[in-house]
């Protein structure tokens, strides 16, 4: 196939990844998207002309060397494949599975001008679980050990790839997290139907393997100060993600059966209640009953996607604006829809109604209307005067978005933070107003994806790096 | 790690751990809490700090065995660990010279009450201690109370021990006594901070408690923990768990602590057995 003409690879259909059937899936947690066999894995990566200047790499927030490692896939070269990606990706396993690729690789490939873009995103997935499944995760070279020490705080995409990027260099690396287990987002935010934990449990053995050292239960601020790390580090990376979940600030919200979807993913990922009792942690009981979703991002779609998969009987997203406006990855929409997950549009909750006992009843709606558009260039919803509507609902899980989390600032006073806490940093460099101190992720930028917090701490550790090389220069 | 050095009852159901940890016991402050987790499918339950040893490296925890995770961390012994254990977390206790502070703990919550009198004492407070209880077994700390404290009235329900009454019955004869009150510290079960928050407002005593909601993170993450202060929104575990008492919807914190009231019964009931045979085996 290695010498297609360019009209050949044009008529090869885009390859679909194959998928639990969506009656099947709803019913259990294990992954929707099942990966691309190797023929397929090839015909798809023979969909891609190699152009002279690819569009695609632009499209990536880390520059993965995209057509490179698509030509390796196409002589099957799998395992140089996956040294490619990770030359500027250390969790290709992670962002091939929840990159929103259509906005970014796959939006600018050439392709997607004609007709669909080369499944750039389903490829990653594929090599990276080829090299995890077949060899194991290998591991680069390892610079000679500079005798530096670095620590990182927080064990999610930013910390992890930071962690990765830095022991390579030669550097020692502590990580710290607060919780119990390590991964951070990728474990107690994202369901395992969409990244199993054994994905993330690879990667952090395979850092774990190369020395990097990790410290759970361990709550910077609180437990260690950023001062006191100083002391005994040369350089500390903030990566402590998002923080406290923002509520909707209308009456009823603190009725029992109303949750943040911070809370409501925690319980099921991270403290498996779904498992209830034979793990510990209890969860409203689902069965049977009619949850309301308001949000309408990946988080919004993970926490409707796993209310039907708890037994759920109506699930519904409500969600301000129209469905072009939903910020959600296209693919998780879909599988929503496939699922039986009901889309109610142009609303916003405006009471939770609950009964004497402190029950979540209804919801009070108010219906909305597309005005001009706003500062994130989205047109406003405006309230339709005098139209709204009563909805009877069990339960209710606000997926708004995240603040920041006040640990650090408050307990490091030199740190700068703007008016919503997050951290400032020179974007370049990662630096923070603290000399030593580097921070990147959502901590910075408010709830944002994957890739950006794992392009964050890389930036962050060749910045750290540069620092370590020059301790003298802030 | 997170050993268990010394663990007993002081009361049926209430059980004293110290245990090693000496990043906890060096950073503590009166007031602030750690996460603790009893097994690798536990659940992450919130437990104040009731003392600390910074030189020794423990910290104290004291538990009310109520429900599965409390039952099963009270069959812990001496050389047992806990799976997790994460802190200091929380805000430190407001601890100042008030003038006269009256440091009043219900059950279990006398544990949570007793490191800000002995903080309160050496801000140089004259503290009189109110531990309270349903009868004389119930009534924790009373001895630990006096070695800090200028005055302990031990109360029960029963009469069995002490003043026979409620914390608030014996805080209002304190005050109808004349006795000058500059500040009231409470922790215990949400009614009798209420009571004893309505006691105050109406003399307008400066008072504290301690709000115990169902947390899961601990850390600032989930939400779980909101409660409504001032009719703001608060996160109990990091703008907490100290609030002013007469600022506390009790009433909306009440209905948010029985969310999984039948849960916790099912969770209980379907572990009782395996309990009561692990106990068996331990004193086998």
């Amino acid at each position: 196939m290695a010498d297609l003409t360019l009209k050949e690879r044009l008529n090869i259909p885009r390859q679909h990844i194959p998928e639990q059937d969506p009656q099947e899936r709803v019913r259990n947690f294990q992954e929707v998207n099942l990966g691309y066999d190797e023929e397929t894995a090839v015909l798809e990566a023979n969909r891609c002309i190699q152009c002279k200047k690819p569009q695609c790499v632009d499209g990536c927030p880390v520059l993965v060397d995209i057509p490179e490692f698509i030509q390796l896939v196409v002589e099957r070269r799998f395992r140089e494949a996956a040294a490619v990606i990770k030359k500027d990706n250390t969790l290709p396993a992670v962002c091939g599975r929840v990159c929103p690729q259509e906005v970014q690789c796959e939006a600018t490939c050439v392709l997607s001008k004609r007709g669909e873009p080369v499944a750039i995103g389903h490829l990653e997935r594929y090599v990276a679980d080829w090299e995890r499944e077949h060899i194991g995760i290998q591991i680069p070279e390892k610079r000679e050990p500079t005798g530096k020490r670095v620590a990182v705080v927080g064990s999610g995409p930013a910390g992890l790839s930071c962690a990765d990027d830095l022991i390579l260099m030669g550097h020692a690396v502590t990580v710290f997290e607060a919780l119990h287990a390590l991964g951070g987002v990728l474990v107690y935010g994202i369901p395992e139907f969409r990244l199993p934990k054994a994905v993330v449990q690879a990667e952090v053995d395979a850092l774990d393997q190369f020395g990097v050292e990790f410290r759970t239960n361990y709550i910077i601020g609180f437990t260690e100060t950023v001062d006191e790390l100083l002391a005994r580090f040369d350089a500390v990376f903030l990566g402590v993600g998002a923080g406290l979940p923002y509520f909707l600030d209308i009456p009823g919200e603190h009725l029992n059966g109303v949750y943040s979807a911070n809370e409501y993913l925690t319980r099921v990922n991270l403290m498996k209640a779904y498992d209830f009792p034979r793990s510990d942690t209890p969860m409203f009981d689902m069965q049977d009953k009619n949850v309301a979703v308001f949000g309408g991002g990946n988080t919004a779609m993970d926490v409707v996607r796993t209310s039907l998969r708890l037994g759920a009987k109506r699930a519904v997203i409500m969600y301000r604006r129209t469905e072009a406006e939903l910020p959600a990855r296209i693919e998780e929409v879909i599988h929503a829809k496939e699922e039986g997950v009901e889309f109610m549009l142009l609303v916003s909750p405006i009471e939770l109604i609950g009964d004497e006992n402190g029950w979540l009843t209804s919801v009070r709606l108010q219906h909305m209307e597309l005005g001009a558009p706003d500062a994130s260039g989205r047109r406003r919803p405006l309230p339709i005067e005098g139209q709204t509507e009563e909805i009877p609902i069990d339960a209710a899980v606000i997926a708004i978005g995240n603040g920041s989390n006040p640990i650090i600032p408050q307990t490091t006073p030199d740190l700068e933070v703007n008016r919503w806490g997050n951290i400032i940093v020179d974007s370049q460099t990662m630096r923070t107003s603290k000399k030593g101190v580097f921070a990147g992720g959502d901590i910075v930028t408010g709830g944002a994806t994957v890739i950006l917090a794992m392009g964050a701490g890389r930036i962050a550790a060749k910045s750290i790096n540069d620092y370590l090389n020059h301790p003298d220069v802030w | 790690m997170n050993t268990i050095v010394e663990a007993r009852f002081l009361g049926p159901d209430t059980k004293l751990l110290r245990i090693v940890a000496p990043p906890i016991a060096r950073k503590r402050k009166p007031g602030q809490f750690v996460i603790a987790r009893v097994h690798a499918e536990g659940e992450r339950i919130p437990l104040t700090i009731a003392d600390a040893d910074a030189e020794q490296g423990t910290i104290t925890l004291i538990v009310l065995g109520i429900g599965k995770t409390t039952k099963l961390i009270n069959t812990l012994e001496a050389g047992d660990c806990l799976e997790d254990l994460a802190g200091p977390l929380g805000q430190p206790s407001d601890i100042q010279n008030f003038g006269t502070a009256v440091c009043i703990g219900g059950g279990v919550g006398t544990a949570v009450v007793f490191p800000i009198a002995k903080a309160l004492k050496s801000a140089g407070n004259y503290v009189i201690s109110i531990a309270g209880g349903r009868d004389a077994a119930s009534v924790i700390l009373e001895n630990e109370l006096r070695q800090i404290s200028d005055e302990v009235y031990p109360t029960t329900d029963d009469g069995s021990h002490g003043f026979h009454g409620l914390v608030t019955d014996k805080l209002q004869e304190l005050i109808d006594a004349g006795q000058r009150i500059d500040y009231v510290f409470a922790s215990g079960p949400v009614p009798m901070m209420q009571a004893v928050a309505a006691i105050t407002a109406r003399y307008e005593i400066k008072t504290g408690v301690s709000l115990n909601p169902i947390m899961v993170d601990g850390t600032g993450m989930c939400g779980g923990c909101r409660a409504l202060v001032n009719n703001q929104t608060v996160f109990v575990c990091v703008d907490g768990p100290e609030f002013d008492a007469h600022q506390v919807d009790f009433d909306t914190l009440m209905l948010r602590n029985r969310m999984y009231r039948e849960q916790e019964e099912a969770s209980l009931d379907a572990h009782q057995c395996k309990l009561e045979a692990h106990a068996d085996m331990r004193r086998a």
